[in-house]
């Protein structure tokens, strides 16, 4: 099972954060920077495979790719493997390249309730859902569309511009 | 100025399809980026939360007001802040009818709440709502909400719908509603005990998303029982094999693999089926036979399925023609130039081990590149493999190892690991208790002292008083002696761990003077040092002292005359004042006994006596005849507090007994203990006026003294009940098994996995330790002893071990003798390659570029990403609007046109370039000089 999916930048800011059970907010906080000061001081020509019992608990294992400014980290349990796992952040980023056409930090900020909409079509509830980054697309834009009709219909007009990267 | 380029910003992101957040949402955000500490960001989001505070207060705010407002609280919270005065708007906006507020509603909920929090009543009905919804959107939404929401109370509200849902004709509902129920069964998994058969149903479900989705539950269950599933094997060999002959629709292709996740799930729940199970396993050999030739090792996601293979086949059982292809395959991952590989390669092998234990040995060279690397999860992983394949000929090159690397790392909780590692191998396969007390425990301790378990600690006393178990008392008495002088080297550093310190005095006190090299003076003196210079610490000090009070106790018993070294005494005339009641307790008793003649001494603390047992009278029924008086002289029959306090019938018997034990220890022996000396009665009154919270904290330690006579008082580490439990015996043999003589040694071997390891290795090893001249002879010694014979004797593994020396050969065994002149078998060709040994002058991209399966090699692109997409973004994205145009055509039509501006805006790098400047302007600070930041992705 996948316990969490993080990203955060190079300063360690966290940019998204998922925890699959609940954590509070100290934890997840403490976790964060756990992580970041793990990533920090890795080498950078090394392998992308962490055992991190020390933070998660026991059988703990976190895979995590550095892309310019971002870390994407997958947290997870021996029932997943490593190397898949790798690939899901492939496909996390592929698909939000799509979304985004060359996606940057700044649009992880600014789009969180996106975000959450692509991350929560690939994974569901701590078990991968969907790897087809085109089907991932479609579930992402049919939603966008609902809601962008829904809100063009039931808003002030001229939110028409602003509902777009939102969601 | 200032204004004119907030304008400007503004501007550019109009003109870029904005991120859709109001002006203070990015003006928050760009704060904090350029916030220079934490305190600064935190007085940023201080001020926010104000903010935020106030607005939500208003009356009336604008629907589209209200999410942004949410938005924020959720971008608080992920910055580590509290937002819970803003949940219960978050949990009104999952009310609102309007999707798009719904499933921010229900976005924030999911982040902000736990499943237990009492708000979450508010939106079960809510959720019931949404789960009959028309729209699948919103059953979706409501289905993620569940997951994360519902409790193992709230389950029966929402199972029904749920249960419907599976059912729906959509197949990303069904997908989502078998996870639900999924993620149901892991929270309780007697609330859907009796719907496990749709998982079964779902399996064989028309879309292969949703049957791959059924896989996760089927994983957990075939986990928990795997005797009812198997009937399903022949299925999810067919179905595996159907997804590998590219039965499945072209879209599930990732990577040129059909479906990988798929096939790795299947492949997971296979290796559980067939694990033990010779005829399921040979159901499987046909496929993952197959899948080994399919399996494209140039991929990430291949290298995937090709390791799940090798893990599957090191649980089902085997046929040797896959466990040759397994083996292949390893090879493969531990000569790849990527870290990932070799550590799939490190892990498998270290699974592959426990089935055919020679594997390793064409390996080894490979293994001890891996130890020698920079990436420390990759040494790691090979330590956990050095640790499944240590036996007693190689233990000592192993542990020496570890223990240097726990000495070089700073990570308390994998020092911890480590250590306990060693203590484990060491107790199990020690060759000798000489080498396992210098090396081993000493090294440890004084390394991680305060990290290992305080069990280990009494292991290693325990050792040194049982020595080697036999009638070898001369053989003891030496290794003793090894120990004291070994410890009174070692006393003479600074900060040593505590826990070592104790093991050192015990040691000291039984040992010390045992045989007439150290006087006691000086041994006393010694064990005051140590009582001075940690003085902070009591378990130390107490334990010293305790050890003082042996010393001189065989002193006065052997009828020597005792002269107590003035810093002893004024030690002792501090003690007599100290806060701590065992400190004191203790104290008074060495004051008596040095009152005492030399036979009472005697049988109070016998010479060498820690070993003997001593029963514990734990009904104290010899209180028995003062009870008895008592009564008769009209006291009152004692009741027991759980009588008394009217819980006879209690449940909880276990707690109850827990409660007792201490209590018993404070309040009876204390007080109602006849008085056999004076000395007793000294010490009982001193205790009963200072209550000291650290009485408790300390109830491993002899603080019961009082209760038992004082002859046993000196052994009460190794004596107490409650203590030999906890303890005591499982270790406790162990120990001695490995720690007695050679044939017993052995023995202890044979109770472990590997047993095989040490007689299968030594044909083949004389053929890999010739092979190539060019390794590095260090190298080469290394292997041999890792890799090496096991039968050596023990005085031969020592010299090899011993700086690795090449006196090795000088011993008994023929072919091990000269490693390096005989001439390289043919075979073995490819492994004397060079780049074994330099493995890490790799291009660090490389790994990259291997797993992007990319076609683009042009580095010096501006945008790799457009390269790469803009024959294919535009298309797949235009028709997808398309379509889905047709689906929605009641709804969407609302304002198609901006959407789709965006959608075939495609890459450029002219937009990059503003991106990247804003992201500057911004402060985010990216690091790199590249304009299109995710170019590096694609290599």
């Amino acid at each position: 099972m996948i316990k969490a999916v993080m990203m955060m930048n190079t300063q360690g800011k966290p940019r998204l954060a998922k925890f699959y059970d609940f954590l509070p907010v100290e934890k997840q906080q403490e976790l964060i920077r756990g992580v970041f000061s793990v990533l920090s001081s890795r080498p950078e020509n090394v392998s992308n495979f962490l055992e991190i019992d020390s933070l998660f608990g026991p059988d703990s294992r976190l895979v995590y790719k550095h892309y310019a400014t971002l870390y994407f980290v997958l947290v997870f349990d021996g029932s997943e493997n490593e190397l898949a796992m790798l690939d899901l952040i492939q496909v996390l980023v592929e698909t939000l390249d799509k979304c985004f056409s060359n996606v940057c930090e700044l649009d992880i900020v600014f789009n969180y309730s996106k975000m959450h909409t692509v991350l929560d079509e690939i994974v569901f509830g701590g078990q991968v859902l969907e790897t087809r980054s085109d089907e991932i697309m479609k579930a992402v834009e049919e939603i966008s569309k609902l809601e962008a009709a829904s809100n063009s219909i039931s808003l002030v007009p001229k939110s028409v511009s602003g509902w777009r990267g939102g969601r | 100025m200032e204004q004119l380029k907030t304008i400007g910003r503004e501007l550019a992101m109009g003109s870029q399809g904005g991120f859709g957040q109001s002006k203070e949402f990015l003006d928050l955000v760009k704060s904090i980026g350029e916030a220079r500490s934490k305190a600064e960001e935190d007085r940023i989001v201080l001020s926010e939360i104000d903010i935020l505070k106030r607005k939500l207060l208003e009356p009336d705010i604008p629907k589209r007001k209200m999410k942004e407002y949410i938005i924020r609280l959720v971008y608080i919270e992920m910055l580590g802040h509290d937002a819970s005065f803003g949940y219960i708007h978050a949990v009104k906006m999952t009310h609102d009818d309007n999707l798009l507020l719904k499933r921010t509603g229900y976005l924030a909920v999911t982040l902000f709440l736990n499943e237990d929090h009492d708000l979450i009543i508010l939106i079960v009905n809510t959720i019931q709502k949404d789960l009959r919804s028309d729209n699948y959107l919103v059953v979706c939404a409501a289905l993620n909400a569940i997951c994360r929401l519902i409790n193992e109370e709230t389950i029966p509200a929402v199972l029904p719908q749920v249960v419907d849902l599976l059912n729906h004709h959509k197949e990303a509902v069904r997908k989502k509603a078998i996870m639900a129920l999924h993620r149901f069964h892991r929270k309780s998994p007697s609330s859907v005990s009796h719907l496990i058969s749709n998982f079964r149903k779902r399996l064989c479900d028309n879309d292969p998303g949703v049957m791959g989705a059924t896989l996760c539950p089927l994983f957990d269950l075939i986990t928990e029982d795997v005797a009812s599933y198997k009937d399903l094997v022949s299925s999810f060999v067919s179905i595996l094999k159907q997804v590998t002959e590219r039965r499945l629709p072209k879209s599930y292709d990732y990577h040129q693999m059909p479906a990988p996740f798929i096939q790795i799930k299947l492949l997971k729940i296979m290796a559980l089926l067939g694990s033990g199970d010779k005829s399921a396993s040979e159901i499987m050999y046909m496929v993952l036979g197959d899948l080994f030739r399919k399996c494209d090792s140039s991929t990430n996601i291949g290298n995937a399925i090709l390791y799940e293979c090798i893990r599957s086949i090191s649980c089902i059982i085997p046929s040797p023609k896959l466990l040759e292809a397994a083996a292949d395959a390893i090879s493969k991952f531990l000569k790849s130039d990527s870290h990932n590989l070799k550590y799939m390669g490190i892990d498998g092998l270290g699974r592959l081990i426990k089935i055919s234990p020679d594997i390793a040995e064409q390996h080894q060279l490979a293994v001890i590149d891996c130890l020698e690397d920079p990436d420390d999860t990759l040494k790691r992983k090979t330590f956990e493999l050095l640790y499944k394949m240590t036996k007693s000929s190689n233990v000592e090159v192993i542990v020496d190892r570890m223990i240097d690397y726990m000495i070089s790392i700073n990570d308390n909780h994998y020092k911890t690991e480590i250590a306990s590692r060693c203590v484990e191998l060491a107790e199990q396969f020690a060759p000798s208790n000489q080498w396992f007390i210098q090396v081993i425990m000493n090294k440890v301790f004084e390394h991680a002292g305060d990290l290992v378990n305080i069990k280990v600690a009494h292991n290693l006393m325990r050792l040194i008083a049982e020595g080697f178990g036999e009638d070898d008392d001369d053989a003891d008495s030496k290794l003793r002696l090894s120990a004291v002088e070994s410890y009174l080297q070692i006393m003479s550093e600074p900060k040593l761990p505590s826990l070592f310190l104790q093991v050192i005095s015990w040691v000291l006190g039984e040992y010390g003077t045992a045989d007439g090299k150290y006087s006691a003076s000086y041994i006393s003196g010694k064990l005051c040092d140590v009582a001075d210079a940690y003085s902070s610490d009591e378990t130390v000090k107490g334990y010293a002292v305790s050890a003082l009070m042996k010393i001189y106790a065989f002193e006065i018993a052997s009828g020597r005359k005792v002269d107590v070294l003035p810093e002893c005494q004024s030690l002792i005339e501090e003690l007599l004042a100290s806060h701590s009641t065992d400190l004191q307790q203790r104290a008074y008793e060495l004051q008596a006994l040095l009152a005492l003649d030399a036979r009472a001494v005697e049988s109070i603390l016998p010479l060498d006596a820690s070993c003997e047992d001593i029963e514990v009278d734990k009904d104290l029924s010899f209180l028995n005849g003062y009870i008895q008086q008592a009564i008769e002289s009209g006291a009152q029959p004692y009741i027991s507090e759980r009588e008394r306090s009217g819980m006879l019938e209690t449940t909880d018997y276990h707690s109850q007994d827990h409660h007792e034990v201490p209590s018993h220890a404070l309040r009876f022996e204390a007080y109602e203990r006849p008085k056999p000396s004076s000395l007793r009665t000294q010490a009982s009154t001193e205790l009963v006026p200072v209550p000291e919270p650290s009485y408790y904290s300390e109830a491993h330690q002899p603080i019961s003294t009082s209760s038992v006579s004082e002859r046993e008082s000196s052994e009460i580490k190794l004596r107490l009940d409650g203590v030999k439990q906890k303890w005591g015996r499982p270790s406790y043999q162990s120990s001695t098994s490995a720690s007695s003589t050679p044939p017993q040694a052995a023995n202890g071997t044979s109770s472990h996995p590997d047993v095989g390891v040490g007689s299968s290795s030594l044909k083949p090893r004389s053929s890999y330790e010739s092979k190539k001249p060019e390794i590095d002879p260090e190298k080469q010694r290394l292997a041999a002893s890792l890799f090496g014979g096991s039968s050596s004797s023990r005085s031969d593994r020592k010299s090899s071990s011993g700086g690795h020396k090449p006196a090795k050969g000088t011993a008994s065994k023929p072919p091990k003798e000269n490693p390096i002149p005989v001439q390289p078998p043919p075979d073995l060709l490819d492994f004397g390659e060079p780049t074994a040994t330099s493995v890490t002058a790799t291009d660090p991209f490389k790994e990259l570029e291997g797993l992007m399966d990319s076609s683009s090699q042009d580095g010096g692109s501006t945008d790799v990403m457009g390269v790469l997409y803009s024959d294919a973004a535009p298309v797949t994205t235009t028709t997808s609007v398309d379509s889905l145009l047709s689906e929605l055509s009641d709804s969407s039509k609302g304002n198609p046109g901006t959407y789709q501006s965006q959608t075939s805006k495609g890459p450029n790098s002219q937009e990059a370039l503003e991106k990247d400047a804003l992201v500057r302007q911004m402060g985010v600070n990216p690091t790199s000089q590249n304009p299109t930041l995710f170019k590096d992705l694609l290599g």
